[in-house]
């Protein structure tokens, strides 16, 4: 992934403050993100990640700052017009339709690629039928990308916590995104889905060339995939740099990777 | 369509070549990609197998040139397989599942500088085995999936291999019919590593002549037409998947379809519906066993339905298959039974539509061979090794038994030695070890006939019994055969007993040790009242030999009814006071006995029981599981079992 050109900025944000109430959530925090890269956001519980990619995909709306994404300066954005610009995304707490199928999960990612009405798709009758099939061929490929097709039929609330991950991820390269935000994907997985799902993330990004930003804890993970990592503590922006300058930082260590006692 | 190819012979590429012409619009192959089923035309499989057999020969494939393959069952790489025989080389498929190590083995020993891998997976291996096998040149991938970083000198798809080879046919339009026509029937088709349970693999090289002939008396044997449908699931590297999947397919042109990943084959199944299937008996196990559990989570009236129609099935079933006669009432039964459970039972398991279905490999438990014959499915056995293209014997229609493996189809003659072994002379019998002529003349006599290594009998009905492993069988004193795993097996089959060593090599009678299992006879010590508080105070409890002595006895009771191995009734017997033990070097770590140790350990009790004491004494020295040792002592009880007459000649 470093021998692309990466210079070109898809994302920025800038002095962003977000507060609920008195709690000051993030605090003049900005970064940029560029095209094509794998950034990563780490920081100990509460240090506001979750927030900034909420902020980046529109969910809260900072009371300060700005984000520009493809050029386009904004304060606010909704997550509907997040999504048509190409910003998708998986939550930490799986937000998945658990009653319904694998499939059918990852055919909802392909939400804003339908072009018919409501009434059409549930006709499913000429250009809706044919739409439907161009897109569930896009699906498909999703589903083989990933490895899924054994699950393919099964509903999502069945399946394990690392397939259900698998299948968030799944639906949120179905809607094509040009900037894929994970918060946490590898939360709660054993060492072999913790690989999987990071030969996934390369593999996105390397055949792709999505851009990718994402919240993780395991240090191995974050320092082996990312290209930058921003650190956040206590909503503030501590550091930004390639993995190595983030790791060999002062406050850093004091904040998150600790000290070894030797 | 069969009926062209029937009285031709030739190689496969040759064969094809005159199947093309008229059943080019055939399918050949189906693999589920994306979701759907995608066909390849026998033209189309045949089109691609050329032009990658033009571009391997572009990049430097000589004739005669070995090939490893190494991936899941695909179209493609069947594909690469044909294109290797094309050119006169030797594909050398290798299972996917195995690590670089293994692999490596394989890739050195055939000497291999071209290898197919199906992905990222199978390349990455690959490229390790590289690194000590510098003779490998070129990897040739089919999914590109994540490989854009690899070299591109050394790792090459196989669609830049396939376009290479159409330019090459564009400049030299017959360049491969020529090598095609070059073939001949005696040349080598396939090097099949057999996963040797001692010492390294060995490389069984099949001719064409092996495989065609084969497929064609095979083919002969059960009917098997272009008509046909099968699942190709088991690894290509096994001989069984080569046989069914590969050689009868292509002779009888029949499709043969690939699953959509390993993980998927129980679904693709049930889409497919084939109806000629191949399963080892642990599939037919565990489906058996998902299914008996499934059905407890039904609702009682359910349950009771599948309960009913089972017993007819059970009392039916069999008799209605093999063309017996039965009363009309229980045909009706049965056919109602069809309606309500078997069919649907069969069509979920993906079974409904099988004609004829194999398994082999091991011994089936009879209660799961009955099970799938008695709600109508043709399951059958057969006895085969790599050596043989694996057929050796097969059960015919009508004539299938759980404790037998069949008569020898047309072609193969049988022959067992003094010492039990089972030796055999077939068209399919392979041309040699490859680079290894020392197993070769071990195995293989000057005139044909090939050692099996497994020690059997012919039954009164003319069937093969295969009971043991040569090497582990011997003689009692009146020369009659001993066979300790077959007894050991038989008593094994009963949950209450877990271990049993049975002694009588070179002995006038048979005797064993058993070991309880703990669980089972706990649970029925509970249920009779029978209280105790060890381990050892359960063994040797009156009642518990009791029941144990019951079930020698019924063993006895069976063995009786065999002349073959009426002398093998176990007449005395002691239960132990304590468990083998791999901790005590007992047993191997993967359960298997050694008797060299129990014999040394357990000397005294072994005398006791061939010299007509009813106890004896024993001290033995333990490992605890916390490392520290100890002496188990006890005063065990030797009992006699009721020994029967040899009740018929006839099994």
């Amino acid at each position: 992934m470093n021998d692309r050109a990466q210079d070109q900025i898809l994302l920025e944000v800038d002095a962003i403050s977000l507060s609920f109430g008195g709690v000051h959530a993030l605090t003049d925090v900005s970064f940029d993100i560029r095209k094509g890269e794998v950034r990563s956001i780490i920081g100990p519980n509460g240090a506001g990640k979750s927030s900034m990619l909420n902020v980046i995909n529109g969910f809260y709306h900072p009371q300060q700052g700005t984000i520009t994404y493809q050029g386009q300066k904004r304060s606010q954005m909704k997550p509907h017009e997040a999504a048509r610009g190409g910003i998708a995304r998986t939550f930490q707490n799986i937000a998945l339709f658990r009653g319904m199928s694998t499939l059918d999960n990852i055919m909802t990612g392909r939400n804003t690629q339908m072009s018919k009405g409501l009434f059409w798709q549930a006709l499913r009758i000429g250009p809706a039928l044919r739409e439907e099939i161009e897109n569930r061929e896009f699906v498909e490929h999703v589903i083989d990308f990933l490895e899924i097709q054994a699950i393919r039929k099964t509903p999502v609330g069945k399946l394990p916590y690392g397939l259900q991950k698998r299948v968030e991820l799944g639906r949120a390269l179905a809607a094509e995104p040009t900037l894929l935000l994970l918060d946490e994907p590898m939360a709660g997985m054993n060492l072999e889905e913790k690989e999987d799902m990071s030969r996934f993330i390369l593999e996105t990004n390397e055949e792709f060339g999505t851009t990718i930003a994402l919240i993780e804890h395991d240090m191995s993970v974050v320092m082996d995939i990312s290209d930058r990592v921003v650190v956040l503590d206590y909503g503030r922006k501590i550091a930004d740099g390639t993995p190595e300058e983030v790791r060999a930082n002062q406050s850093v260590i004091d904040a998150y990777l600790g000290v070894s006692h030797d | 369509m069969s009926d062209s190819t029937e009285s031709l012979m030739g190689t496969f590429p040759q064969l094809l070549k005159v199947r093309l012409q008229r059943d080019g619009d055939r399918p050949a192959m189906r693999e589920k990609a994306y979701g759907i089923w995608q066909t390849w035309t026998l033209n189309e499989f045949c089109n691609e197998a050329t032009a990658l057999a033009a571009g391997l020969s572009d990049l430097g494939f000589q004739r005669g040139e070995t090939l490893v393959i190494i991936g899941d069952n695909r179209p493609r790489l069947y594909g690469a397989m044909l294109a290797v025989q094309s050119l006169g080389g030797i594909p050398v498929p290798a299972y996917q599942d195995s690590v670089a190590e293994e692999i490596q083995y394989v890739v050195e020993h055939a000497e291999a500088r071209f290898i197919v891998a199906e992905n990222q997976e199978q390349v990455d291996k690959s490229l390790e085995i590289k690194e000590h096998c510098p003779r490998v040149e070129k990897i040739i991938y089919c999914d590109p999936k994540g490989l854009r970083k690899y070299d591109p000198n050394v790792v090459v798809d196989i669609q830049e291999v396939m376009k290479r080879g159409r330019n090459a046919l564009a400049k030299t339009p017959d360049l491969v019919d020529q090598e095609i026509a070059a073939g001949r029937l005696s040349d080598p088709a396939i090097i099949l590593y057999t996963s040797g349970t001692t010492g390294r693999p060995k490389g069984v090289v099949l001719t064409h002549e092996n495989l065609v002939v084969t497929a064609k008396n095979a083919n002969a044997f059960d009917n098997i037409t272009a008509d046909e449908e099968t699942l190709a699931y088991l690894p290509m590297a096994w001989v069984g998947d080569n046989a069914f999947s590969f050689a009868m397919g292509l002779v009888a042109g029949f499709c043969v379809n690939c699953p959509e990943s390993s993980s998927t084959v129980a679904q693709n199944l049930r889409e497919i519906g084939p109806t000629y299937y191949f399963a080892p008996p642990r599939v037919f196990e565990s489906v058996l066993t998902s299914v008996m559990i499934r059905m407890k989570d039904a609702g009682p009236f359910k349950q009771r339905l599948f309960n009913y129609f089972m017993a007819v099935a059970k009392r039916t079933g069999v008799d209605l298959m093999d063309g017996k006669s039965v009363p009309l009432m229980d045909r009706i039964k049965y056919a109602l039974g069809e309606v309500l459970i078997f069919g649907p039972l069969k069509n979920t398991l993906g079974l409904g539509r099988v004609r004829v279905a194999y398994t082999a490999g091991e011994a089936i438990g009879p209660e799961i061979f009955d099970f799938y014959r008695s709600i109508g499915i043709n399951l059958k056995q057969l006895y085969g090794q790599t050596e043989a293209t694996v057929f050796i014997t097969m059960q015919p229609d009508g004539l299938v038994r759980s404790e037998s493996v069949g008569t020898p189809p047309p072609g193969v003659e049988l022959r067992i030695e003094d010492n039990g072994e089972v030796l055999y002379r077939s068209p399919g019998v392979f041309l040699e070890y490859f680079k290894n002529a020392e197993a070769t003349s071990e195995t293989k006599t000057d005139d044909n006939w090939v050692r099996t290594g497994d020690a059997g009998y012919i039954d009164g009905e003319g069937h093969l019994r295969i009971i043991d492993r040569a090497k582990d069988v011997g003689k009692l004193t009146d020369s009659s055969m001993f066979a300790p795993k077959f007894l050991e097996n038989k008593l094994k089959f009963f949950p209450e007993i877990k271990e049993v060593v049975t002694f009588g090599d070179g002995r006038d009678f048979v005797t064993a040790f058993v070991n309880i299992d703990l669980d089972a006879v706990g649970n029925w010590a509970e249920r009779n009242n029978v209280s105790y508080a060890s381990y050892q105070e359960l063994a040797a409890h009156p009642q518990v030999y009791q029941l144990i002595q019951e079930c020698i006895e019924q063993v006895n009771q069976s063995l009786a009814s065999d002349a073959h191995l009426s002398a093998s009734q176990i007449k005395r017997f002691l239960i132990l006071h304590k468990e083998l033990d791999p901790d005590d070097g007992e047993l191997t770590r993967t359960r298997k006995v050694r008797r060299r140790i129990i014999n040394e350990r357990y000397g005294d009790l072994i005398e006791a029981l061939f010299d007509g004491r009813t106890r004896c004494f024993v001290s033995t020295e333990v490992v605890f599981e916390d490392g520290r040792r100890g002496k188990i002592e006890a005063d065990l009880e030797i009992r006699d079992a009721t020994v029967h007459q040899t009740t018929s000649k006839a099994a």
